[in-house]
């Protein structure tokens, strides 16, 4: 079993605590004049996404999280599970629920997505910071807008709904912001 | 480090440099004024701080005198060989030096740093307090504004800031106090002990809260806390000891010093026997302090300040290697 110091801590690094996966945010090292030493560490928990305060005594060590971060395509979804490929192995994993609620809106299949996995399930899946996405339903557009102010909805072929101008038509692909969920550009074909 | 890299600078700025050259001639100059003597004693020293929260750093020294090697640690404070020339009948000394401790790193701690620590032959800490106080003023009055010194006890401060009495709340209500106060470990709370339960409300809870806009003296220490100060009997029992706080940042330490040579040894063997549980090193003991104990050392009160927090202070940063030229990661 893999473990960590506290003198290890730093940002990203993954740990296990109360039995799940958790990656350390912010960690302080504290001493009273005289007293034990303590790092006082923000952790997220990977699973919930909740950040907790925990100390920890300083020297001592916790368990690593077999946790990787591993790029993988998006094949298609049965209502249950949304499933990913490992484009070097073909090997295939069934994402949750929760582990795509986030970015469900963003899942196009055949592009590629970083897959979070603990003993090798996924427990969240991030997209690319941007994507290229199609244009299925918006209102007709307004030729010789091309200001971007006011703007209108348009949704885009994975069911996500961003503001666009108004020049957008049925059939543009855009360019999107997965971060703000804001449209960026129209996208090169 | 990658060529182009810019780690080669300083981390601190030019504003702080000048603020700590002018600090340290202003602590020379006001122990000038009292004709406090300033000394050196050696960074290397054959034995090593028995204190079970402190680690020393080590080296070897082989050559003349010593053929076969011998282990050297560096001082984690200059308190023994200081103590040693208060038995030589020195009378009033100070010292300005580089310390080294194993270990500390954070927004607050450097392995390495400056010390200013000083002993008043004939004082009680309650003397010593007042003299701190007035260096510390003086030496931040150019940078900030400080209201009326205040002095509360270890007791009153759990009484006041957490609701409890840290002489004689039970381990289990240390823990619900703990608890309420959202403090979390992360470790087995059935193993933690008294006094770390007093540490972790201290430093999570009270501490952030002590010296806001002023100096604060925290002082009469529980006994099992008492580190190197004479403990005054009574109900409860406290140990003279005090800290200082300003804006809740640790200052300094001081002591009412045990001068007792026999209780002096029976506190080096606790702390050995204590690193033994731990699991840490077993250091010998500092058999040339006992002896200048022996031998009579007079009643005294000393103090050590953290002269790179009073300069975090001065210059209003959070991170001590803004003041320090080059901190452990860049050294």
């Amino acid at each position: 079993m893999a473990t960590y110091s506290t003198n290890e801590f730093r940002g990203g690094l993954k740990i296990m605590l109360d039995g799940d996966p958790c990656a350390v945010i912010e960690n302080e090292f504290v001493k009273p004049g005289k007293g034990q030493a303590f790092n006082r560490v923000k952790i997220r928990n990977l699973k919930t996404g909740r950040v907790v305060e925990r100390t920890f005594k300083s020297g001592e060590s916790v368990e690593a999280a077999d946790v990787m971060d591993t790029d993988m395509q998006y094949l298609y979804t049965d209502g249950e599970f949304w499933y990913f490929m490992d484009a070097n192995t073909f090997e295939q994993v069934g994402a949750s629920e929760s582990a795509v609620a986030g970015t469900k809106q963003w899942l196009k299949e055949q592009d590629t997505y970083t897959l979070t996995l603990w003993n090798d399930a996924p427990i969240s899946v991030t997209p690319p910071n941007f994507v290229d996405l199609t244009v299925t339903e918006t209102d007709p557009g307004v030729r010789g807008d091309t200001s971007g102010g006011g703007g209108k909805p348009a949704t885009l072929e994975t069911g996500a709904v961003v503001r666009v101008p108004l020049f957008i038509n049925i059939g543009d692909m855009l360019k999107v912001d997965t971060r703000s969920g804001e449209y960026v550009s129209r996208a090169k074909e | 480090m990658v060529s182009g890299d810019i780690g080669w600078r300083s981390s601190a700025t030019l504003e702080s440099l000048k603020i700590r050259a002018a600090i340290l001639s202003k602590i020379r100059g006001f122990f000038s004024a009292r004709e406090v003597l300033e000394v050196e004693t050696p960074v290397l020293s054959q034995a090593a701080l028995s204190d079970p929260s402190i680690e020393s750093f080590s080296t070897r020294y082989v050559g003349p005198g010593f053929a076969q090697g011998r282990n050297f640690y560096l001082h984690t404070s200059p308190e023994f060989a200081m103590k040693r020339l208060l038995a030589s009948g020195c009378g009033a000394i100070y010292q300005i030096c580089k310390v080294f401790r194993q270990g500390e790193s954070g927004r607050r701690h450097n392995p390495e740093f400056t010390l200013l620590e000083w002993y008043r032959p004939g004082w009680d800490h309650h003397q010593l307090m007042l003299e701190v106080e007035t260096l510390v003023c003086e030496l931040l009055a150019p940078y900030c504004d400080l209201a009326v010194t205040e002095r509360v006890t270890y007791q009153d401060a759990f009484s006041r800031y957490v609701g409890i009495d840290p002489f004689s709340a039970t381990i289990d209500e240390l823990k619900a106090c703990a608890d309420a106060l959202g403090i979390s470990i992360a470790w087995d709370s059935g193993d933690a002990t008294r006094d770390e339960w007093l540490d972790l409300i201290l430093s999570h809870a009270i501490e952030p809260q002590l010296g806001l806009g002023k100096l604060t003296f925290l002082c009469d220490y529980p006994p099992s806390q008492a580190a190197l100060a004479v403990v005054r009997p009574g109900d409860p029992a406290v140990a003279e000891r005090f800290e200082l706080y300003l804006e809740g940042v640790e200052l300094a330490n001081g002591f009412h010093e045990l001068v007792d040579a026999d209780e002096q040894r029976q506190r080096f063997e606790c702390d050995i026997t204590q690193r033994g549980e731990l699991g840490l090193v077993q250091n010998p003991l500092d058999e040339a302090l006992l002896s200048a104990l022996s031998s009579g050392m007079p009643p005294s009160a000393g103090v050590a300040l953290g002269v790179d927090r009073l300069l975090m202070l001065a210059c209003g940063v959070d991170l001590i290697e803004k003041v320090m030229t080059f901190d452990l990661s860049r050294s």
